[in-house]
């Protein structure tokens, strides 16, 4: 396993800047999810890696090696994409064990059986492994396709968006096998996801990326209570963090244009009045759409409120965010 | 704008029966859920209901009369399909006055109420525009605007947020919901996310292999699931099972696992052979003092709350706690049921017994 290591790396393609300067490193044996909508230049930073692409300026190490020239054969990654593809003459089994009778590796047999028994059973796929590769479901050849990758031990695996075509309980499963695998084998990991829940659940270090430039990279705990700007505090947190006029409260910096109040940073029961404009019931929380002051704000309460639209709620801020005009973050 | 009763609705393809016998109530200006797994046999009921398809057997009823064998054109409904079209050669103010014109309303009428319409959805200013270079958003507002125009009796949408990525989507589904408040229309929503259900619906109709598995208001399905599907399809993550084998009969109001007794709502119904003690994420607290074990698994942060997935005697379950508690993964740890908050299924039909708390809920459901 391996630290990665990204200096000053650029990459345009024609006019649209994919990549802008952006400094990073991969610590050895971390979980670092890039997250950010289409278009941030996640999947273009982990093509980088792999060797798929090629930086326009900056370098890339990965175990200290610089990159520069070597194709994505030489690095030692794996990579799982985000459309699967399979050997489709090959069965469950083949396609699984085929990394691992690479000429280079020469692994003997009872050692492939092995390991390809035990990532199966991981990603639930037991029970196909003698069915051809092209009479499995969708969300089954996506597991084939990340059991690859995790049968060899590479320097780095490379994952972009692989659970994104799943249903929602196995895609809730394989976040924690995906993470227990990570954590017990001490593997580097550098996964791609616009999915805020895998971020926060997954990683170990979040880079959030805005239009191709890194603008902030850290525990999942330092962005949710610590975000540089607006931005970042809009990635993570569900509801989204609120966004008002600095001094809708009083008592603002001197320096702050905005105040952001994520639903856990607004008290209810004290402070001034506003109107509950719909209540909206999700089973084990409730969450309050506000009117206050003509701006509208969403908080989340007791499950089993008796609110209603129409009803008056006391609130007040607590423990706020300060963002000034540029949406970064003054206290 | 109206009510639609669904009685005893089937639907046949061939061999293959989509919808079994179902029955439910959309009241008068409800926004109304159809949720379920793809192959559930939501969009069929939708599409029965519209006109597109017409059932096996069974009565559909809209503004109390019989619609179950007429043609969609006769129903006075409006479909907003997933991918919505517009016609590409007119501006936004003719793609919505068209169906007006097509009615033969007189020019100045049309006039007026187009400008009503625009005014509700907040397109005003582009009325003179093409289509053609509209943001989704706008174009997905057009599209409404003209199924708005004709003042139906119901609006039927089959997943028209699928296509949008989650932030937008969040932004339209608030927007949906916002113009259902000011126009009070009896709007029919399919849609597989059970989020987005419990977000927007007044009622929820939760449906598996062509069955009604549940019907009612989103937070009392939440809380007493008339079935194990249920309990699985909502909430997230979903409710947990403890199985175990044995009997309870009515009265009762705790079981024993494992050699702990665990409380519960005091039970109607008996039953006896495999049976699961069904009881929420939020309603499992870590406490050193309980007498039933888990194993800790594995934590996962989401901000103010942690899930932490834990290995009892009885499977695998998951709790949510606040993110601030410390766990370690390995550690053994004592876990507390909020009694009142349990659910008894019969594992083998799946269904929920009956008891004190959920009986209100499941007389009618």
């Amino acid at each position: 396993m391996a630290e990665v290591t990204l200096t000053n790396v650029s990459k345009s393609f024609g006019e649209d800047v994919a990549l802008d300067d952006v400094t990073m490193t991969v610590p050895d044996g971390s979980f670092v999810v890039l997250l950010g909508p289409t278009g941030a230049g996640k999947t273009t930073t982990l093509r980088m890696v792999s060797g798929l692409d090629k930086p326009d300026k900056g370098g890339i190490t990965i175990g200290g090696r610089d990159m520069a020239g070597m194709t994505p054969a030489q690095r030692d990654v794996t990579m799982v994409f985000q459309q699967y593809s399979l050997y489709p003459h090959l069965t469950v089994r083949q396609n699984l064990e085929f990394p691992l009778k690479s000429p280079i590796l020469r692994t003997p047999q009872p050692e492939i059986d092995r390991k390809v028994n035990e990532v199966a059973e991981v990603l639930q796929i037991s029970h196909k492994l003698d069915n051809k590769a092209t009479a499995l479901s969708g969300g089954e050849m996506q597991r084939v396709s990340i059991g690859r990758a995790l049968v060899r031990q590479p320097s780095v695996y490379l994952m972009d968006e692989p659970l994104s075509s799943l249903d929602a309980k196995l895609r809730s499963d394989l976040r924690i096998e995906l993470k227990g695998i990570q954590a017990n084998s001490g593997a580097t990991l550098l996964y791609v996801t616009h999915d805020q829940i895998e971020a926060m659940t997954m990683a170990t270090h979040v880079g959030v990326l805005d239009n191709g430039k890194l603008v902030q990279f850290g525990t999942p705990r330092e962005l949710y209570e610590n975000p540089v700007s607006v931005y970042a505090a809009s990635r993570l947190g569900q509801p989204r963090i609120n966004v008002l006029p600095a001094d809708i409260f009083g008592g603002a910096p001197g320096a702050a244009t905005h105040i952001g109040l994520r639903p856990e940073q607004i008290l209810q029961g004290d402070g001034e009045d506003s109107t509950v404009h719909r209540v909206e019931h999700l089973g084990d929380q409730t969450r309050l759409h506000l009117s206050f002051k003509s701006h509208d704000l969403i908080t989340v309460t007791d499950a089993h409120t008796d609110l209603k639209a129409g009803d008056i709620v006391k609130i007040r801020p607590h423990e706020a965010l300060y963002f000034g005009a540029d949406g970064a973050r003054v206290a | 704008m109206a009510q639609i009763r669904i009685e005893s609705v089937r639907k046949d393809f061939g061999s293959f029966n989509a919808v079994k016998s179902s029955t439910f109530t959309i009241e008068d200006g409800e926004f109304f859920m159809l949720l379920g797994p793809s192959g559930c046999g939501k969009t069929t009921t939708l599409r029965m209901m519209a006109g597109l398809e017409l059932p096996t057997s069974g009565e559909i009823y809209i503004d109390g009369e019989e619609v179950s064998q007429k043609p969609a054109s006769q129903r006075d409904i409006a479909f907003v399909f997933q991918m919505f079209a517009l016609y590409p050669h007119m501006n936004v103010g003719k793609n919505i006055s068209y169906p007006l014109l097509c009615q033969g309303m007189p020019k100045a009428q049309v006039r007026k109420k187009v400008g009503e319409i625009a005014e509700i959805l907040g397109i005003t200013d582009i009325l003179k525009k093409p289509v053609g270079g509209l943001s989704g958003g706008d174009r997905q507002r057009v599209a409404l605007g003209r199924a708005i125009v004709r003042d139906p009796k119901a609006f039927f949408m089959d997943e028209p947020l699928g296509a949008l990525d989650a932030e937008f989507r969040e932004h339209m589904s608030e927007e949906l919901r916002n113009l259902h408040d000011r126009m009070n229309a009896t709007t029919v929503y399919v849609t597989h996310d059970q989020l987005e259900a419990m977000q927007m619906g007044d009622k929820i109709v939760v449906m598996n292999h062509g069955s009604v598995e549940q019907f009612g208001v989103p937070q009392e399905i939440y809380d007493w699931p008339a079935t194990k599907f249920v309990a699985q399809f909502i909430g997230s993550p979903c409710m947990n099972f403890l199985d175990f084998k044995g009997k309870v009969a009515g009265g009762q109001v705790s079981v024993q696992l494992d050699n702990a007794v665990l409380n519960m709502p005091e039970l109607l119904d008996g039953a006896s052979g495999d049976l699961t003690f069904g009881v929420r994420p939020e309603h499992v607290h870590l406490d050193d003092a309980a007498p039933y074990r888990g194993k800790v698994v594995a934590t996962e942060y989401l901000g103010t709350t942690q899930i932490i997935t834990l290995d009892t005697p009885n499977g695998q379950i998951k709790a949510r706690e606040d993110s601030l508690k410390n766990v370690a993964v390995g550690e053994q740890i004592g876990l507390r049921f909020d009694a009142r908050t349990v659910t008894i299924f019969d594992a083998s039909t799946g269904r929920a017994l009956r008891s004190h708390a959920n009986q209100g809920v499941l007389s009618h459901g």
